[in-house]
């Protein structure tokens, strides 16, 4: 590992110091490729993630503002469209295949390439070595790895879309016998074949990832930081890596299993097929559909906690450096989050009670989901104690994890219904369920990435992105998503099944037109914001306020030790030593107590 | 792009570098008034918005659910039994978190803006409290189980045994429709294997009418080998329908369901249930009728009303129009619908021509499904 001697201003480092000592020596110059694309410096790694996660969420947020503009608008035609999408939109309308090709995408991109890849990539590669002091990652080589087969599967989910049979469009989850069968479906041609390489990739990348957080946070924890000592970030990013090494794996063999279906000729998952279009009995026979479901949530469930668990680090890290107050129960916190990584796999059928599973197998899901709330709860209530008497600056990041804390609440008491098998069987595959894990692990986990994107980038850039359009950013997509997901619960209540292209022909399910219109028009303005977000990043990055202290958010933590621009190694000298745990904010009469400062001789005992 | 295409757009970025503009003065003028006095100002500005945010949302909540609380199926009563458990479960569930929703979101924005920044303050130093802790570990706890027990008793309910005289229909799904088949006289349905599908000779389901040898081939059309299938005469009154299933007022019926290539699902939203059509697995599900369609149409004053069986799993390109009608009858209706109705067997071999002799022994047919011991045995 080499190690940057930063002297002043020193802005574009080259000169390596290296340490003898304790280090071994590499003498090579870096170059334009070795520091901005194949760099194995855990920093620059992050903001690939993030850059590449932020390319992917306007790719996938614009593909909600189409389809969204079909269900808002289903009578009208937008001639502009086939202007812009070709094919995809003849005649100015976006045809049935077209419409489940871009609800598949949104869904796969956003949950993995989004909000796995960009979330935890971005936050894990970024923090883990700065906030446990560590100069870089266990294996920076695999951690770059991790970043290209993240790249290459992106890369070859992009080129899906391009294809003549179109990309995916059996929805994200890719159910067999629709996923494995091109004659049900044009999208599960040569666009499947894409879309599982694609996952692919994405499931090496994630584990290749998430093998090197597990050892970093483990062996490489600087002199005095316990793992009791480390900032409630870093266990939720570890858990999230564990989740991800355990489940994942099982997620790749559930699609390899289906590629053999395809191709193979195999009968893990067909079985008695009649497809009509050709007329042509299948000579599958004894296969269960069922398999897939129950592979795909043994990842599918763990994944909702990928997604949510490094936000809910980040918002208490957030939550409590901007209260000025240390974290209401941290110990109960870790223990909440633990519990929630062990429950996460004990839960995957409750998305499965309407699939004829086992009604005593599908009772132990309902106890076990409910039961997992308990821990949700639990962090929840500290959150709020934590705020309660506190002495709140309300800087952008503060924002986003309190609107993060807002909307984990409101989505969360929804998963009380659905998590009952009771209500489940009404409500499933509803827009109940939409409006449920959009506000929970959609939104809400954009929320922890924002706040975490605003906390962080005067880190990450040395310079702050603008507060103004940050305050707009926030209020536009708290009302937003409020606004957009609130009133769908009522659709579920109604029965109105998700998935659907047009309403109008149902008795059951019209009257809500009205309510679909005003819905995609305001998600077209929360899309709007999200790009001057984007704008106000990349803008920043070169023309924010620049940081002029090491610290300024007043932060205990390591990563605030480091230079205003650490270079690849973290930091100059030697890596400071811990003496305390992170959350001594308020403490004796000072406002915080930096985690490198020696317990004082008449420190009182918490 | 159309005219109004090009004047959104400008409008949006016109509005978009008024903001960009404003925002870049924002940050000149708190050079100038100092970052200090800037800060405090936003930090005002915002906890107030907090409080703004509550009150509008708290309004918004309220205002949202007297506009749409009448569009849902809340407002009328279930069509099924079961559906009343369901909307009582819904009710207990909405009063638990309807209060819990309330207490957090309050105490969330109120904290926010009771304890935003001010110089006088210190935090509070308060990192744990076990007492605490241990309330709302417990509380939750006994609330869930709450909720899990009355779950649970309704959800055993639900998916228990159908009754005994439980009349009998089956559903299959098929990209893009539904097809129903009811067992005839004998109160059986013939046994069925797909590869016997045949839209043209009139057998969607792949009814053992005929003793037939079917060759089995492979991915690449290799023979792979036979199947002797024997005729099942317990098929030829099974009356197979295409338009909509009949059910009886106040008559349980079990729901064998099916389907014939992917996965879809038996969504009937006005009876608050719905279960998946597995290719390959039967599944079941039972309730009664309460109200016939013809007085659900004066319930909803909707004289167009039917019960709508809507696909709730994606299965390909036609998902959103795979529609199926319930019509729910009284008992002297039914007879006389099903009077008129001539079995898909006879259908198919008008009774001028012999019909094939029923086999004997028809449980050698190999690979032969029978649908009604699939169900029995797998739903024990």
């Amino acid at each position: 590992m080499s190690n940057e001697a930063l002297h002043g201003h020193s802005e574009v480092v080259t000169t390596h110091d290296v340490h003898h000592d304790e280090h071994h020596v590499h003498h090579h110059k870096e170059t334009f490729i070795t520091k901005y694309v194949f760099s194995q410096d855990h920093k620059m790694i992050a903001k690939q993630f993030l850059i590449t996660g932020m390319v992917w969420a306007i790719l996938g947020g614009l593909m909600s503002v189409l389809f969204r503009l079909q269900l808002g608008y289903p009578d009208q035609t937008f001639p502009w469209l086939e202007d812009i999408l070709g094919r995809w939109a003849k005649g100015g309308k976006i045809s049935a295949e077209n419409y489940y090709a871009l609800v598949t995408m949104h869904g796969t991109v956003l949950v993995f390439f989004v909000l796995t890849g960009g979330l935890s990539g971005t936050f894990a590669n970024f923090l883990i070595p700065l906030q446990i002091g560590a100069r870089d990652m266990a294996s920076p080589f695999m951690n770059m790895l991790s970043y290209w087969f993240f790249f290459g599967g992106s890369i070859v989910m992009l080129s899906s879309l391009f294809i003549q049979t179109g990309p995916f469009s059996g929805g994200w989850t890719a159910y067999p016998p629709l996923s494995a069968l091109g004659d049900a479906s044009p999208g599960s041609k040569t666009g499947m074949d894409l879309w599982i390489t694609a996952m692919a990739l994405f499931v090496v990348s994630s584990l290749l990832g998430g093998l090197n957080y597990i050892s970093t946070v483990l062996n490489m924890r600087t002199k005095g930081m316990s793992m009791t000592r480390m900032p409630l970030t870093m266990w939720a990013l570890f858990f999230t890596a564990v989740l991800g090494v355990l489940s994942f794996p099982v997620l790749l063999s559930g699609f390899i299993l289906l590629l053999f279906d395809r191709h193979g000729g195999t009968s893990f998952y067909l079985s008695d097929i009649y497809i009509t279009a050709t007329k042509q009995a299948l000579p599958n026979e004894g296969g269960s559909a069922i398999l897939f479901q129950h592979l795909f949530w043994f990842l599918g469930h763990p994944e909702v906690y990928i997604i949510l668990l490094p936000a809910m680090g980040m918002a208490s890290e957030i939550i409590s450096i901007n209260a000025r107050k240390p974290i209401f129960g941290y110990m109960a916190m870790v223990g909440s989050i633990f519990a929630i990584t062990i429950l996460a796999f004990l839960v995957w059928a409750h998305h499965m009670f309407v699939t004829g599973l086992n009604p005593f197998l599908g009772s132990v899901f309902v106890l076990l989901t409910l039961l997992i709330a308990v821990p949700s709860a639990i962090k929840v209530f500290n959150w709020l104690t934590t705020i309660w008497k506190a002495n709140i600056r309300f800087t952008p990041g503060m924002m986003f994890a309190l609107g993060f804390v807002s909307l984990f609440i409101s989505g969360g008491l929804t998963g009380i219904f659905l998590g009952n098998s009771t209500l489940d069987i009404h409500l499933h595959d509803t827009y109940f369920v939409i409006a449920h894990f959009h506000i929970v692990m959609g939104v809400s986990a954009f929320f922890g990435m924002f706040a975490g994107i605003y906390h962080w980038f005067p880190k990450m850039y040395g310079r702050f992105m603008n507060n103004t359009m940050a305050y707009i950013h926030f209020w536009v997509t708290l009302a937003g998503a409020y606004l957009i997901f609130w009133p769908m619960h009522y659709e579920g209540l109604a029965g109105m099944p998700r998935r659907y292209l047009d309403y109008s022909g149902w008795e059951s399910f019209k009257h809500f037109a009205d309510l679909n219109k005003f819905i995609s028009t305001v998600a077209m303005i929360v899309f709007a914001i999200q790009l001057m977000f984007v704008f106000n990043f990349f803008y920043s990055i070169f023309k924010g306020r620049k940081v002029t202290t090491t610290n300024p958010w007043g932060a205990t933590t390591l990563e605030w030790t480091t230079p205003i621009r650490p270079g690849h190694g973290n930091w100059p000298g030697e890596i400071p030593e811990v003496h305390r745990w992170a959350y001594d904010y308020s403490k004796d009469g000072r406002d915080f107590i930096p985690q490198t400062e020696p317990i004082g001789p008449n420190e009182s005992h918490h | 792009m159309t005219t109004t295409g090009i004047l959104l757009l400008a409008i949006l970025i016109l509005g978009f570098l008024i903001t960009f503009q404003i925002a870049k003065a924002s940050e000149y003028v708190s050079v100038l008034k100092g970052e200090k006095k800037a800060f405090e100002q936003n930090n005002r500005i915002n906890a107030f918005l907090m409080v703004v945010f509550l009150v509008l949302g708290l309004i918004g909540v309220w205002w949202c659910n007297k506009m749409l609380y009448p569009k849902t199926l809340m407002v009328q009563p279930s069509a099924s039994d079961h559906g009343e458990n369901i909307d009582i479960m819904l009710k207990i569930t909405i009063a638990i978190t309807g209060v819990v929703f309330l207490i957090t979101q309050v105490l969330l924005f109120w904290f926010a803006y009771k304890y935003q920044h001010s110089e006088k303050r210190q935090a509070f130093y308060y990192p744990h409290n076990n007492k605490l802790e241990v309330i709302w570990t417990t509380v939750p706890a006994i609330t869930l189980c709450v909720l899990v027990g009355f779950g649970l008793f309704y959800w055993f309910r639900m998916t228990g045994e159908a009754p005994q005289d439980a009349m009998q229909v089956e559903i299959t799904g098929k990209q893009f429709g539904w097809i129903y088949r009811y067992p005839g006289k004998d109160n059986k349905f013939g046994k069925k294997y797909y590869r016997n599908i045949d839209e043209a000779a009139g057998n969607q389901l792949g009814l053992l009418w005929t003793d037939t040898t079917i060759v089995k081939k492979d991915k690449n059309g290799n023979v792979a080998g036979t199947a002797k299938l024997t005729a099942d005469p317990d098929g030829f009154d099974d009356l197979i329908d295409n338009s909509a299933m009949y059910l009886v007022k106040g008559k349980a019926v079990k729901l064998i369901i099916n389907s014939r290539d992917v996965i879809h699902d038996v969504g009937l939203s006005h009876f608050r249930l719905k279960m998946d059509a597995v290719p390959g697995t039967p599944t079941t599900m039972w309730f009664t009728p309460l109200y016939t369609t013809e007085e659900m149409k004066k319930i909803t004053n909707n004289p167009k009303f039917e019960y709508e069986i809507s696909c709730d799993q994606m299965c390909g390109n036609g998902h959103y129009s795979m529609k199926g009608i319930i019509k729910v009858v009284t008992p002297e209706e039914f007879i006389l619908w099903r009077a008129k109705q001539t079995p898909a067997y006879v259908a198919a071999f008008p009774p001028q021509q012999p019909a094939a002799k029923p086999a004997a022994d028809s449980a050698t047919a190999t690979g032969a499904k029978d649908t009604l011991k699939t169900v029995v045995s797998s739903h024990k």
